[in-house]
Formats: C-alpha cells, sequence, structure tokens
C-alpha cells in the first residue's frame, strides 16, 4: 500500500473582483513507501499548492488526503517540509535551528543536541553547529533546513524547489547530497521543481503537472540505476525521459501562450 | 586616491573623507555662529555668544540646577517612552499579524495618529491637573499611537513561510506567535522605539510648557522671559546632547542583543 493518497483533490478559489481559479483540478496521486516522487510542472501549474495541501497548510475544496491510511488535516511534524525560500529561523544558530522540532516535542536537551548534531554531519556543516544563518550561504541555508526537518523525523519529506534560487553547481551538489541522506535514512519524499533534468536525477517516479486547471498529465517511474552518476545524465534512457517531459510540458506551454 | 567616489551614488567614502565631511559642516555652522555675535551682527539678547553659553552651562554645572532639570527631563521622558512602549510592543505586534486585533483597534490608532499632542494639553489639564502626571502624558500620547502603527507595520512584515515552516516542525499557533513572530519582530521593534525615542525628545518642550517648576524645556521658556538667549541655547544643546545619548545607547543595544540580525 502506498504511504501517501491523493484522491481526486480540487481547489479553487476567488481572487478579490476576479473569477474564480481552479488551481487542481481532480488530481489523484500514489507516493509509495521509501520511494522518491516528483512532481515536475511550470511555474503556476498548481504544484506548490499541492505540496502545502499534503503539508496540512491548505485545505482542498473537495477530496481526499491520508497519509498511511489516516486523515490529513493540518500541519503536523510528520510531514517536514523544506521551503523554496531561506526560512532558517535567523535568532537561533544552526544547532538550534534543527534542535527546534524535537524541543518542541519536549525531547531532554542532550537528545535534542545528539539529533541535531548527527543531522549536522549528515548534511556536511559540522564546525558551523554555532554559526547564525546570515553567516551562511544560500546552499548552505539550504542543506540546515533540510536537517531541520529530517530532525522530527517525519514520514514524509515535502520539499517545495528547495534548490530554486541556487546557482547550477550548488544545486547539483545538493542533489547529490540529497541522494546521499535518502538514500542512507530511507525516507519518502515529494519533491517539487519545475526542472526536467532535476526531476529525472531524483525522482523513482515522475508526475509531470499542466497548468489552469493543474492537472497531472503523466505518471512515469523513472529506472534508471542508482547511483545517477554523470555517465547516467547523458544515457539514451535519460535523453528519452527528458525528450519526453520536455513535449508534454511544450505541448502545455503552446496551449497557454493561445488562450 | 580617485574622488570619484564621491560623487557615485550609493558608493561606499573613504573613512577619512567622512569624518572630515561630518567635522567640517558642523565647523562651518560653529564659525557661521561666532561670525553673527563676535562680528557684532547680532545684539546678545538675540544670539548669544558661545563662550556665554559655555559659562552659563560652567554656572549651573557647578550649583547643579542643570542636573535637577536633566533629571526631572529624564523622569518625564523616560516614564512616559515606557508607559507607551510596554504595551505598545505586543499589541502592535498582534495587530499586525491578526486581522481581528487589526480591525478593532485600526480605527482609533488610524484618527489618533493625526491629533496633535498640544491640542489635547487643555483637555489633559481639565482631567489629571497640572502635575508630573500630565507631562507624562503628552510623551505617552505622542509616542503610543506611532508606535503602534510603525511596529504593527513591522509584524505584518514578518515572512509568512517562516510562520507556516514553524507549523510543519509541530509548533502551535500560540508556540508560532511567542517563539517566531515575537522573535521575528525584534529587530524592526528595536528600530521604531530608537525613532520614536527621538520623537519623545522633541514632545518634551511641549510637555513642559504649562505649570513645570523644573526641566530642560522649562529652563528654556524661563529663559526667554528674560531674553537669555545663552540659557536657550544650553538648554537646546542639553536635549540634543542627551537626545544623541539616548540613541547611541538604542544603537549599542541592538548590537548587543540583537547581532543575529542581518541589517543595521
Amino acid at each position: 500500500m502506498s504511504l501517501l493518497a491523493l484522491d481526486h483533490i480540487t481547489v479553487r478559489f476567488q481572487p478579490k473582483g476576479k473569477p474564480e481559479v481552479t488551481a487542481l483540478d481532480d488530481v489523484s496521486l500514489r507516493v509509495a513507501h521509501d520511494t522518491f516522487a516528483v512532481i515536475v510542472g511550470p511555474s503556476g501549474c498548481g504544484k506548490s499548492t499541492l505540496l502545502r495541501l499534503v503539508a496540512g497548510l491548505e485545505t482542498p475544496t473537495s477530496g481526499s488526503m491520508t497519509l498511511d491510511g489516516q486523515p490529513i488535516a493540518g500541519p503536523s511534524a510528520d510531514r517536514g517540509m523544506v521551503f523554496q525560500s531561506y526560512t532558517l529561523f535567523p535568532w537561533l544558530s544552526v544547532r538550534e535551528n534543527v534542535m527546534f522540532g524535537p524541543k518542541l516535542k519536549g525531547l531532554a536537551k542532550a537528545e535534542c543536541e545528539d539529533i541535531a548534531d548527527d543531522l549536522i554531519r549528515a548534511v556536511g556543516l559540522s564546525g558551523f553547529e554555532r554559526s547564525f544563518p546570515k553567516e551562511l550561504s544560500g546552499g548552505m541555508r539550504q542543506r540546515v533546513a533540510l536537517a531541520r526537518a529530517l530532525a522530527n523525523d517525519p514520514r514524509i519529506l515535502l520539499m517545495d524547489e528547495p534548490f530554486g534560487a541556487l546557482d547550477s553547481q550548488t544545486r547539483q551538489l545538493m542533489q547529490e547530497l540529497l541522494l546521499e541522506v535518502w538514500q542512507a535514512r530511507r525516507k519518502t519524499v515529494l519533491f517539487i521543481t519545475h526542472d526536467i533534468d532535476e526531476a529525472i536525477i531524483l525522482g523513482d517516479s515522475v508526475h509531470v503537472m499542466t497548468a489552469r486547471p493543474g492537472r497531472i498529465k503523466r505518471s512515469m517511474s523513472i529506472d534508471i540505476p542508482r547511483p545517477r552518476n554523470l555517465d547516467a545524465l547523458t544515457s539514451t534512457e535519460f535523453m528519452q525521459f527528458k525528450r519526453e517531459i520536455l513535449h508534454l510540458m511544450h505541448d502545455e506551454a503552446v496551449l497557454a501562450a493561445r488562450t | 586616491m580617485s574622488t570619484r567616489s564621491l560623487f557615485a551614488p550609493k558608493v561606499d567614502i573613504p573613512r577619512g573623507a567622512s569624518l572630515a565631511l561630518g567635522t567640517g559642516s558642523v565647523a562651518v555652522l560653529i564659525g557661521f555662529w561666532c561670525l553673527l555675535t563676535y562680528g557684532g551682527f547680532t545684539p546678545p539678547d538675540f544670539l548669544a555668544a558661545p563662550d556665554r553659553v559655555l559659562a552659563a552651562g560652567i554656572k549651573r554645572i557647578g550649583d547643579l540646577s542643570l542636573f535637577r532639570h536633566i533629571g526631572s527631563s529624564l523622569t518625564v521622558i523616560l516614564s512616559g517612552f515606557l508607559l507607551a512602549s510596554i504595551p505598545a510592543v505586543p499589541l502592535g505586534i498582534l495587530m499586525g499579524s491578526f486581522r481581528a486585533v487589526q480591525a478593532a483597534i485600526e480605527p482609533i490608532t488610524g484618527f489618533m495618529r493625526y491629533i496633535p499632542v498640544s491640542a489635547l494639553i487643555p483637555l489633559l489639564i481639565l482631567w489629571i491637573g497640572i502635575g508630573i502626571e500630565q507631562k507624562i502624558m503628552v510623551i505617552f500620547l505622542g509616542t503610543f499611537f506611532q508606535q503602534l502603527i510603525l511596529i504593527s507595520d513591522v509584524s505584518a512584515r514578518v515572512s509568512k513561510d517562516l510562520i507556516d515552516c514553524a507549523y510543519t516542525l509541530g509548533a502551535s499557533r500560540r508556540q508560532v506567535v511567542q517563539r517566531i513572530l515575537f522573535p521575528a519582530c525584534m529587530p524592526g521593534v528595536l528600530d521604531n522605539l530608537r525613532v520614536t525615542m527621538g520623537w519623545a525628545w522633541t514632545y518634551l518642550v511641549v510637555a513642559e510648557l504649562v505649570a513645570a517648576d523644573s526641566g530642560l524645556g522649562y529652563m528654556i521658556l524661563n529663559a526667554m522671559r528674560g531674553l537669555f538667549t545663552d540659557v536657550i541655547l544650553l538648554g537646546v544643546f542639553t536635549i540634543g546632547v542627551l537626545g544623541l545619548i539616548t540613541d547611541f545607547l538604542f544603537k549599542l543595544l541592538r548590537q548587543r542583543l540583537l547581532s543575529w540580525s542581518a541589517d543595521l
């Protein structure tokens, strides 16, 4: 059975003085235990809304969402999220940021520190425990954000274009780091991006979304063996996936431009 | 060194140049003052010469009367300022982030911010008399509503992602307010307290306009009757220096307590 199940999710909202918008239209999605699922789509297709629904930060107009059979209602520590914007708490040190979730759970201070230091090491930031966010680069901040989300040991990790603001070299390193951490800790991940390469490199499954109204146009499993090294990026399989997704998204862009 | 940086917008200039420009402008002002007074262009009861002001200062430091006035003014300013700030900070933060609080308070603050404090003095005298309470109330009214509006702006600008992020880490609403909203507001709060402290000083003379028997504002107004321009200028300079000191203390506080904050 899959861990996350979304069934017939529709989200409509009414901007002031404008016609009603359908952000998501009858979206159904399954994410299996310990797999890496990626949603790729153009900007404005509602993919962020979808992730915020799973996080419990928004509620659907209709449809049902369950995690491990339990209905999702409101945010919770069992669904950790990494945002695109830098969301480290600037008044807390790196260690205190990572400890934030465990501390809320009421764990003993020593235990929180152990969890934090272990994760800080896992994301390669040992030595920066006492640094403050303003002293860190963008890539380092997102690594701390990843560690902080993992500190709660969530059942699913939600990532909303977390590397979108980084330069391409840093982005590539972050993807490798994320896969490393994911393989070591066996997490279920739901990852959002508009970068097709990123989707194929990371995903066990890739779901292509279309815009206005947001729908999942096609879901595919990416059966390129891991670890996906640099050779995999230029393999014919990779290119086939890329061509297919490009065409799906291009058709959409043409449609959107016409309307 | 090229002089080009002096004429380019938003480009740093050498520290020496900055220091020279600063002292230069002050020197020109003092020079102009000397020229007017020692040059005989203005009579002493119109503008006192620098040495007269210095002498007036030394005399009042010697008999401690200047310190009595400073103490009295500081009591009024600090009491009024604290009385305003202590409720304005939490209320302003809630007002900026809770629509219900905003809806309840905004009509009042929106109205009150345009009323000059001096217009309320007659009512204040009727209601609470002419003692120190009335003077403290003037400072309070002059700062409280402005603080509310400024701090609510700070609170409204706190990133929603920061708050959403705390929710996904398991924080309750109460924890989000206590552990995210309040600390996130602190740099902006301190900056605006610093600004409104400056305004509190400007209300001082208005506060001491009526039935005061001590204070720097009183000293200035009293000196006016005898055309003692040296004492007037002494009062003005003292207020300026005290204002600078409080401003510096706020800056120091900000650096010490909120060193994590990026912008300063």
